[in-house]
């Protein structure tokens, strides 16, 4: 009976607002807008969100990487000869628990080198392409990634390799993501690829760790990477140290580290404001792009939402007033408060249905528009009928009051001259 | 008359308090939304050169093949087109460009050793870009030939090293080597910076300009490798093993600017450069037919979409709001004017012309739009205030209040509300005198 009863209603209400036809295609109108802008702005606050809470898979929060430059006219060898002397100071400088020495890092937003992997020698096929990171024997574990099969490199892998040299590490470690790419049928561990340069067996596969460009267009490629047992020798482009703290709070590890570094003599330029990075701070700046989308849709659709809630209660409290007669007509031939509030909800659940029917479609179409534009992904059918549910509810709520202040209409109105 | 309708708009307002509240502030968060948007979108989108931005040109050629980049040449060139488009002089002014880090010194011991950016470019380049100099000017296009080791720099760097005085004539130590310098730069920082969007992608097109400029060929001559570049296949340019190859390779790292004075001389150069791609397939280096490109500076921005996307969509989202909101008001103005109705029927009754209602009920469209538009500039300042917590920081501080943008808020939040006005102010003056009067009566 109570289900039915709103059912019962709709003639009355179709007859009202076919007296009404501008106002309810206004709110109809409203209502559709709202769901195509809200539920694309929304789609892309989710997007964007899922984008830059990726994890990188290490220890981000204990980590801070340092750019060191080196100072001209050094030769690779006295380069080499730094960079272990550097990674032996920082390991031992109080707070630190491990560092590497590498080209990049996660986070960096580029700075990565690329490299073809290849199943053949003599393969035509396009490579899979992967990203580098130098590292050696201590990566893991500065890192923070776990191994989950083989076994880590040992000191006597690492080699130096320079910008201008063949790349044929004869062991490298990849990423679970990489290994599957090249082997989906079996497992990665002990088969030999082919670098650039030469073969090199996998000799272990690690779990999650993402390449160092963190942008959007790079996402297929995020995960495949490559740790090559070599310092990286570029006298011009320098090398990253990265170092794992023991303590979250690294500021007094970083100037420790600073201090122990500069004791070793004059052959670094260490910029004293971009020089030191943490990985907490890289993945702020990384990702400030998306931040500042998510943030701004976000706020519009907010805004966009309470608008449309304000309009379907300054035009509700109207239609109220405007029936003030008819309600009290109704009263006195019987209907109780609680008639009249249904008549209202219904009537505001059937205005915000056909604005759905309408908003739903505006929403698919300006999605397929913004796929065109702006390399979106296809917005699942599913984001615009949550906001259909968000707005109908919206619609429930703000016809509340005006439906409450209908109902308090007195019987005695209806014969009352106004 | 106009003042009295404006009473009338005030005392209707008091009467429906409520109704006006919410109308004054939907229009002040729709026009506010969009103002903010629109500073942004504006200064995201802007000229860097508008008095030459017509005549400069970015060249681009395919030597990559039609796979990569959807049938798009690369966005720089590789040093032998580079060279080949720059010594061919087929354009007015022409200089090639990429971007440089080094270690710079000088002999004021207090100053330490600094890594700092900068370009290598050809002697055109400052006067094509209107390049003003505090001290001294550009080096000659004979020291582009003699690879002469001259450097212009910026004064916020000659402030460092010298303290602002005037360093013309005097040395600096770049990567060990002692240039000497033939220009400190004045103010200059074009947004975006468009001579190295080519090279550093969009993201980075709305930095700082950088400090240190030498000529192009002696950049190569000292082996200076580039930050970025792109190499068609990097299975096996990796194994690039040293300057000269990697310079004969197909690896695409400097960008490329013409200055072409009118349309005859545009189409004279993309022939030249049709023609230079097909000489490169007939040589067999290119085994595709010529791909070639001459986009002007502001199409060339567009491309390379320097405006951030979160200024776009930001730009469109609340376009739409407005719209919403727009809406919304027509519907509100509506209940407005049509629980006047009697008032409406008798004013008419008493004589009054369609034409009165509507100038009446216009200018109470107006004189809500001044509320909203009030309300709106004092939101919108708000915004611009809060851009630093919305947008990256090298885009917000590109945004200022200034007084245009002041003046459109209030008159966007005009026009809103009178076209929003129109509809239900048309349904006011259809009303029937003698029908409202008999039922009330």
């Amino acid at each position: 009976m109570v289900l039915t009863k709103p059912f019962m209603q709709l003639r009355p209400i179709l007859a009202a607002l076919r007296r009404h036809k501008v106002a309810t295609l206004l709110i109809v109108l409203q209502v559709a807008l709202t769901l195509a802008v809200a539920s694309n702005a929304l789609f892309i606050v989710a997007t964007r969100i899922v984008h830059l809470s990726r994890p990188t898979g290490t220890d981000e929060s204990h980590i801070f990487v340092i750019r060191n430059q080196w100072k001209i006219d050094q030769n690779a060898a006295q380069i080499d000869a730094n960079i272990r002397a550097d990674l032996d100071t920082l390991r031992n400088v109080s707070g630190v628990r491990d560092a590497f020495s590498s080209e990049a890092f996660p986070l960096e937003g580029g700075g990565g080198m690329l490299v073809g992997v290849k199943l053949k020698p003599d393969q035509t096929m396009r490579p899979k392409l992967a990203i580098v990171y130098f590292s050696d024997d201590h990566a893991i574990d500065t890192l923070g990634v776990s191994l989950i099969a083989g076994r880590n490199f040992r000191p006597d892998e690492i080699t130096a390799i320079g910008p201008y040299d063949k790349m044929a590490p004869p062991v490298i470690i990849v990423t679970r993501s990489l290994a599957h790419k090249l082997f989906p049928d079996g497992p990665a561990l002990g088969r030999t690829v082919y670098l650039a340069d030469g073969p090199a067996t996998i000799i272990g596969v690690m779990g999650s760790l993402q390449g160092p460009y963190a942008g959007s267009t790079t996402r297929s490629i995020d995960e495949d990477n490559v740790l090559v047992p070599a310092r990286y020798i570029d006298p011009s482009g320098g090398v990253v140290y990265l170092v794992r703290a023991y303590s979250t709070d690294m500021k007094p590890v970083i100037t420790a580290a600073l201090r122990a570094l500069s004791k070793q003599g004059n052959v670094r330029l260490i910029d004293p404001m971009e020089g030191v990075v943490t990985l907490p701070q890289a993945r702020e700046r990384g990702y400030a792009t998306d931040r500042s989308v998510a943030l701004l849709m976000g706020i519009l659709s907010g805004l966009l939402l309470l608008a449309t809630a304000g309009g379907i209660v300054g035009l509700s409290s109207f239609w109220v007033g405007q029936r003030r007669r008819q309600i009290g007509i109704r009263r006195s031939l019987g209907a109780t408060t609680g008639d009249i509030l249904l008549y209202f909800h219904a009537e505001n659940f059937l205005i915000v249905v056909g604005g759905i029917v309408l908003g739903v479609l505006l929403a698919v179409l300006a999605n397929l528009g913004l796929m065109k534009v702006y390399e979106l992904p296809r917005m699942p059918l599913y984001v615009p009928l949550v906001g259909a549910l968000v707005l109908w509810s919206l619609g429930q709520v703000a016809v509340w009051s005006p439906a409450r202040f209908a109902a308090k209409v007195p019987p005695v109105v209806a014969i009352r001259a106004e | 008359m106009w003042g009295y309708y404006i009473a009338l708009a005030l005392r209707s307002s008091v009467r429906s308090k409520a109704l006006t509240v919410l109308v004054v502030v939907l229009l002040a968060f729709g026009v506010s939304a969009c103002m903010v948007s629109y500073a942004v979108f504006r200064a995201t989108t802007s000229d860097p050169i508008p008095s030459r931005s017509a005549h400069l040109y970015v060249p681009q050629i395919d030597n990559f093949g039609p796979s990569k980049y959807s049938g798009e040449p690369p966005d720089t060139l590789s040093y032998t087109d580079a060279v080949a488009l720059w010594q061919a002089r087929k354009a007015d002014r022409q200089t090639l460009v990429y971007p440089t880090q080094w270690q710079v010194e000088s002999d004021n011991r207090s100053v330490p050793a600094m890594s700092m950016s900068g370009d290598a470019v050809a002697a055109d380049f400052f006067s094509m870009f209107d390049v003003p100099f505090r001290f001294g000017s550009g080096w000659a296009p004979n020291d582009d030939a003699r690879h002469a080791t001259v450097a212009a720099i910026s004064s916020r760097l000659n402030k460092k090293l010298f303290g602002g005085q005037d360093s013309v004539g005097q040395g600096i130590r770049l990567d060990g080597k002692i240039f000497r310098i033939v220009a400190v730069l004045g103010d200059w920082n074009p947004k975006p910076r468009f001579f190295d969007v080519a090279n550093l992608g969009p993201l980075s097109a709305f930095d700082d300009t950088e400090d240190v400029y030498i000529p192009f060929t002696r950049a190569i001559d000292m082996k200076k490798a580039p930050k970025y570049d792109y190499c068609p296949s990097y299975s096996t340019d990796l194994g690039i093993s040293n300057w000269g190859k990697y310079l004969s390779s197909e690896c695409v790292w400097i960008a490329a600017w013409v200055e072409l004075a009118t349309p005859t001389d545009v189409k004279r150069y993309r022939d030249y450069l049709y023609n230079y791609a097909k000489e490169q397939q007939r040589i067999g280096r290119f085994s595709w037919p010529p791909n070639v490109r001459l986009r002007d500076l502001m199409d060339w921005m567009a491309y390379e979409h320097v405006t951030p996307r979160a200024s776009t969509l930001s730009m469109l989202v609340s376009a739409s709001f407005l719209l919403i909101v727009l809406v919304n008001v027509i519907g509100l103005m509506l209940a407005r004017f049509m629980r006047r109705a009697p008032e409406i029927g008798i004013r008419r009754a008493l004589g009054a012309s369609r034409a009165t209602i509507y100038g009446q009920f216009l200018t109470e469209g107006a004189t809500i739009g001044v509320a909203g538009g009030l309300l709106g500039v004092a939101l919108t300042l708000l915004g611009l205030w809060g851009a630093g917590a919305l947008f990256e920081p090298n885009i917000a501080r590109l945004v200022h209040p200034e007084f245009s943008l002041i003046a459109l808020t209030v008159l966007l939040a005009i026009a809103a509300t009178v076209v929003s006005a129109l509809y239900p102010t048309w349904r006011a003056a259809r009303i029937q005198p003698a029908w409202q009067i008999k039922i009330n009566g």
